[in-house]
C-alpha cells in the first residue's frame, strides 16, 4: 500500500514538467478528448490517427536516451526495424491464433532489447561516448538498411517469411486479441486506436515514475557530469546500458506497432531520413522532458502531414525551418520553452492572487 | 594499520614522468595536506588514488586491501570520496537534487528528505536549495561539492584545492568544516595552496615536486625548510 503510494508520488518530480491539480486536470481533459474522439470521427480517420501515436514511442525512446541520459543515439530506427521485422517474421510463420500476435509483440520488442544489450555493452563498456556514440548507432542502422535492401532473392527467408529486399515485408496479420467466440482483430481502426492509446498512456506514466525515481536521478546526473556521478559511487556504464536498453525497447515497440498497423515494413524504415526525423521531433518538442516530447512529436507530425498535401518538399523545408527556429529561440525545445513560460506565468498569477 | 598506502607509484604522460616513485602513507584520523608548485603532479596523484588514471607501476592499498585494479565506483564503495579541483556539481540540477543524488544510496523516503535538509544546514545552503547549481557562486559550488563528497560518509576524504577562489573568511570556515569532519573520525587528504588553511588544519604536510615526494613533516618543519622555499621561489621566478 505504501509502496504503491510512493510509486504514484513519483508521477511528479524535478525531472518532469507538470505538477499539481492544474496539470493533472489538463491531463485528464486531454485524455477524455482522446477517448471520445472516435465517437466524432470515422474508422478510417481514426486508423490514420494511430499512425501518429505509433511514432510517439520512438520519440520517447530518444527522449530517454538523449534528453535524459545525454547520449545522442542516431540509430533508434535500428531497433524499430529489428522489432518490426521480428514481428513480421514471427506472425507470418506462426499466424495470429491463440493470441500469438501479442506474444510476437513481446518477443519482437525483447529481440530489439537484446540487440541493444550487445551493442550497448560494446559501446558503454568500451567507453564510446559523445559524438562517436551517434556515429556508431547511425552506422548500425544504415548497415541494417543496406542488408535488408539486398534480401530480394528467394533464398532470403526465415521459415515461410520472405524478406523481400527493398520492397519490404507485407501481409503479416494485425494484432489480434483472443476472445471467446470471435477474436478481436485490431485493423487500423478504432480498436487499434484504443489499444495504442492505452499503451501510450501506460508508457508515459511509467516513464514519469522511472525518471523521477532514484534511477532517473542517476541518469540525469550522468548527463550533467559523468565523472562526478561515478565519484558518487555509481557504476555509470551499467546505468547507461540500462537506459539504452529501455530506449531500444520503446523504439522496438514503435516498430512492432507500425508494422502491425500497416501490415507492412520496408528497409527504408531504418534509413537516413527515418533516423533523422525522430531527432527533429524530439529536439523541437523538448528532449529533456517526456510531456514536451509527446506534445512536440504529435504537433510536428500533424503539421508535416498537413503540409505534405501541398508537396513533400515543403514539408521537409518546414522541418528544417522548425529545427533552426528551435536552435535559435528555444534550444531546449519549443514546447518545453512554452510550458516553462506558462508555468512561470501561472506561478506569478497565483502569487498575486494569494 | 595505515588507512592509505601508496607504494612506489609511477605514472607517465608520454615522456612526462608525472608521478615518480611516490610513497605515501596516511594514518587513520589524520588531516594531511599535500602542497607543491603548479604542475607538481598533485591532482594526478588524486586521480591515481581514485582510479581515473592507472599507474604504470606501483600499488595502492586502502584499509589493507590492494585497490590498484579496482574501478573508480568500487573504490568509492570502499570508503573514498573526492572534491575535484574544478567544481564538478551537476550544473543543470537544483542544489537540493545534487545532494539527493549523493545521499539517495544510503537513505530513502522521509529519512532522505531529512538528511538533505541536515546537509543543507551544515553547508549553509538552505536558501539556495531550489537554485540551479550552475548559478551558485564559485565558493558555494565548492561547498556543495564538498557536501556531496562527505554525504558518502567516506573514511578518506580527498579535497583538491577546496578553498580556491574563497575569501579569507570563507577559507577559515572551510577549515573549521574540515576539522569538524575530522573530529567525527574522517581522515582527510587535502591539496592546498593557501598556507593559512594548511596551518589551520594540517597535522602533517607532504611536499610534492616534479612528481616526487620532496619533503614531509609538520607545517613548522616544512616552512623552515629552505629547500622547500627554494622550489616555490624557483617557480615564482620562472
Ligand atoms: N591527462 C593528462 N595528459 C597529459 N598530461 C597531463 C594530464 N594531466 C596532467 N598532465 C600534466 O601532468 C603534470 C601534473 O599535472 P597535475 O597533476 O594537474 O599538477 P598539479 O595538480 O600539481 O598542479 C602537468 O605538467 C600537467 O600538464
Ligand atoms: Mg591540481
Amino acid at each position: 500500500m505504501t509502496g504503491l503510494f510512493s510509486l504514484f508520488r513519483r508521477l511528479e518530480g524535478p525531472q518532469t514538467v507538470g505538477r499539481g491539480p492544474g496539470f493533472w486536470s489538463l491531463f485528464a481533459f486531454v485524455l477524455a478528448v482522446a477517448l471520445a474522439y472516435p465517437l466524432f470521427s470515422d474508422g478510417y480517420t481514426v486508423g490514420n490517427t494511430v499512425y501518429f501515436l505509433v511514432w510517439v514511442f520512438i520519440a520517447l525512446s530518444l527522449c530517454v536516451i538523449w534528453g535524459y541520459g545525454g547520449s545522442l543515439s542516431f540509430g533508434q530506427t535500428a531497433f524499430f526495424g529489428i522489432a518490426g521485422y521480428g514481428y513480421g517474421v514471427l506472425t507470418l510463420n506462426f499466424g495470429s491464433g491463440y493470441g500469438f500476435t501479442l506474444l510476437a509483440l513481446v518477443i519482437a520488442v525483447a529481440i530489439a532489447a537484446l540487440f541493444a544489450v550487445l551493442l550497448g555493452y560494446f559501446m558503454f563498456f568500451g567507453r564510446i561516448a559523445g559524438v562517436f556514440l551517434g556515429i556508431v548507432t547511425l552506422a548500425v542502422t544504415l548497415m541494417l538498411e543496406r542488408f535488408m535492401a539486398q534480401t530480394a532473392g528467394p533464398e532470403w527467408h526465415i521459415g515461410t517469411a520472405r524478406l523481400n529486399g527493398f520492397n519490404g515485408m507485407s501481409a503479416m496479420p494485425p494484432l489480434t486479441i483472443p476472445w471467446p467466440g470471435e477474436p478481436i482483430v485490431l485493423f487500423a481502426d478504432v480498436g487499434l486506436y484504443y489499444f495504442v492509446l492505452g499503451l501510450l498512456v501506460f508508457v508515459y506514466l511509467a516513464l514519469r515514475i522511472l525518471m523521477n525515481s532514484s534511477f532517473g536521478n542517476v541518469i540525469v546526473a550522468i548527463r550533467e557530469n559523468p565523472e562526478r556521478a561515478e565519484m558518487l559511487g555509481y557504476d555509470i556504464r551499467r546505468y547507461q546500458l540500462i537506459t539504452f536498453v529501455v530506449g531500444a525497447a520503446l523504439a522496438g515497440l514503435s516498430g512492432v506497432l507500425y508494422t502491425a498497423w500497416g501490415q507492412y515494413i520496408t528497409p527504408s524504415s531504418m534509413g537516413m531520413t527515418a533516423a533523422a526525423l525522430p531527432l527533429i521531433w524530439v529536439a523541437v518538442g523538448g528532449r529533456s522532458d517526456l510531456t514536451s516530447t509527446v506534445v512536440g512529436t504529435l504537433v510536428v507530425l500533424a503539421a508535416f502531414q498537413a503540409l505534405t498535401i501541398y508537396g513533400s518538399q515543403y514539408a521537409l523545408v518546414f522541418m528544417g525551418v522548425l529545427l533552426v527556429l528551435t536552435v535559435l529561440i528555444a534550444p531546449n525545445g519549443l514546447v518545453l520553452g512554452a510550458m516553462n513560460w506558462i508555468g512561470r506565468l501561472a506561478a506569478r498569477f497565483t502569487q498575486r492572487a494569494g | 594499520m595505515s588507512l592509505l598506502e601508496l607504494r612506489d607509484l609511477n605514472k607517465h604522460f608520454g615522456g612526462l614522468h608525472v608521478t615518480n616513485a611516490v610513497n605515501l602513507t596516511l594514518e587513520p584520523g589524520e588531516i594531511h595536506c599535500l602542497i607543491g608548485p603548479n604542475g607538481a603532479g598533485k591532482s594526478t596523484l588524486f586521480r591515481l588514488i581514485l582510479g581515473e588514471h592507472h599507474p604504470g607501476s606501483g600499488e595502492i592499498v586502502f584499509a589493507g586491501e590492494n585497490i590498484t585494479a579496482l574501478k573508480s565506483f568500487a573504490r568509492i564503495h570502499r570508503g573514498l570520496s573526492v572534491k575535484f579541483q574544478v567544481p564538478g556539481v551537476f550544473k543543470g540540477l537544483s542544489v537540493r537534487q545534487n545532494l539527493e543524488i549523493a545521499l539517495q544510496s544510503r537513505h530513502r523516503g522521509a529519512e532522505l528528505d531529512a538528511e538533505i535538509d541536515r546537509q543543507l544546514g551544515f553547508l549553509g545552503l538552505e536558501a539556495e536549495q531550489a537554485q540551479t547549481a550552475g548559478n551558485l557562486s564559485h565558493g558555494q559550488k565548492q561547498w556543495l561539492e564538498i557536501g556531496m563528497a562527505i554525504s558518502l560518509k567516506p573514511r578518506l576524504l580527498l579535497l583538491d584545492e577546496p578553498t580556491a577562489g574563497m575569501s579569507p573568511e570563507e577559507t577559515h570556515m572551510t577549515g573549521e568544516m574540515v576539522q569538524r569532519l575530522n573530529a567525527g573520525g574522517m581522515t582527510v587528504l587535502a591539496i592546498e595552496h593557501d598556507m593559512a588553511f594548511v596551518r589551520q588544519v594540517a597535522q602533517r604536510v607532504t611536499v610534492l615536486h616534479l612528481g616526487q615526494v620532496f619533503a614531509q613533516g609538520s607545517i613548522d618543519e616544512i616552512v623552515a625548510d629552505e629547500r622547500v622555499a627554494a622550489i616555490y621561489l624557483g617557480q615564482a621566478h620562472a
